[in-house]
């Protein structure tokens, strides 16, 4: 029988992965992708709890942060288009600038 | 008895595409993995009586986001490789004590969240998973649904500035000759 903790267990290894890949990689396109699966391990968790509780306000949320999650790549990936016709680099040690 | 294979064969196709896309040296590799990740996920989803997350998730993320990741990848550079020096362990360490903490915390959740209460009845008699949400986000979540809108909004006309410019030219080097010369 799957239980609510199996559900958060797996977003929790999810999350994991994701936060590896966020601080392991120096391609900034790799740490989009990273910020991709954290927000999904949650949104795991937020439709686990939702139907394990039989409250819709999880996947409300849920529903909110795919909004987020897609505004986030529209403005990001735009920006880091602009940072690579400035700088033709997509290294995350490139944004170094101010030597702190 | 199908849920519990569903469960697993979906828990081990994610983990394994997820860990393609943090471990991958392409770029290309680790797109292609992401998005089937995306469709795996959205298999969870159905499996949490949850179908209009699990719509949405395919429509946005493996339609939207995903194309939005293969055109921005034509900027750039792909076939190069990114020199990636890692050079302390300290970094490594971090990590794995903080996902140590992270998994704790989330077994202990349950426990503490034990007598939680539903707000919002997710069944009701007659009435599905998509007509629900309907109902609750056009209620009581009305306002950040037409925030959401409006974020979107701001989302897409900020995409649209930043991208659509004169690819070869600097985004403030020529504004002057773009004033003089404007006829849209």
């Amino acid at each position: 029988m799957i239980t609510l903790t199996h559900y958060l267990i797996l977003s929790g290894i999810l999350f994991s992965i994701g936060l590896v890949g966020l601080m392991r990689r120096k391609n900034l396109l790799m740490l989009f992708f990273s910020t991709e699966i954290l927000l999904n391990a949650v949104n795991i968790g937020f439709a686990a709890v939702s139907k394990f509780y039989g409250d819709l306000s999880g996947q409300i949320f849920a529903f909110f942060i795919i909004a987020v999650a897609a505004s986030e790549v529209a403005v990001g990936l735009g920006l880091l288009v602009l940072w690579y016709k400035k700088t033709g680099s997509i290294n995350l040690d490139s944004l170094a600038m101010m030597k702190g | 008895m199908f849920e519990l294979i569903a469960f697993y064969t979906f828990s081990i196709l994610t983990i394994g595409m997820f860990c393609i896309v943090v471990f991958s040296k392409n770029a290309l590799y680790a797109m292609s993995a992401l998005a089937g990740g995306m469709i795996f996920i959205s298999g969870f989803f159905f499996l949490l009586e949850a179908e209009f997350l699990g719509v949405v998730q395919i429509i946005v993320y493996s339609g939207a986001v995903m194309a939005l990741y293969a055109f921005g990848m034509m900027f750039f550079d792909t076939t190069r490789d990114v020199k990636e020096n890692i050079n302390n362990k300290k970094i490594l360490y971090t990590l794995s004590i903080l996902s140590a903490i992270l998994i704790v915390v989330i077994l202990c959740a349950p426990i503490f969240s034990a007598n939680i209460e539903a707000i919002y009845p997710a069944k009701l008699e007659g009435v599905g998973n998509v007509q629900m949400i309907g109902l609750v986000l056009f209620t009581k979540y009305l306002i950040p649904f037409e925030l959401a809108a409006v974020m979107l909004l701001v989302a897409m006309i900020s995409g649209i500035v930043l991208v659509s410019k004169r690819m070869d030219a600097n985004l403030t080097e020529d504004e002057q000759e773009h004033i003089e010369g404007e006829t849209i």
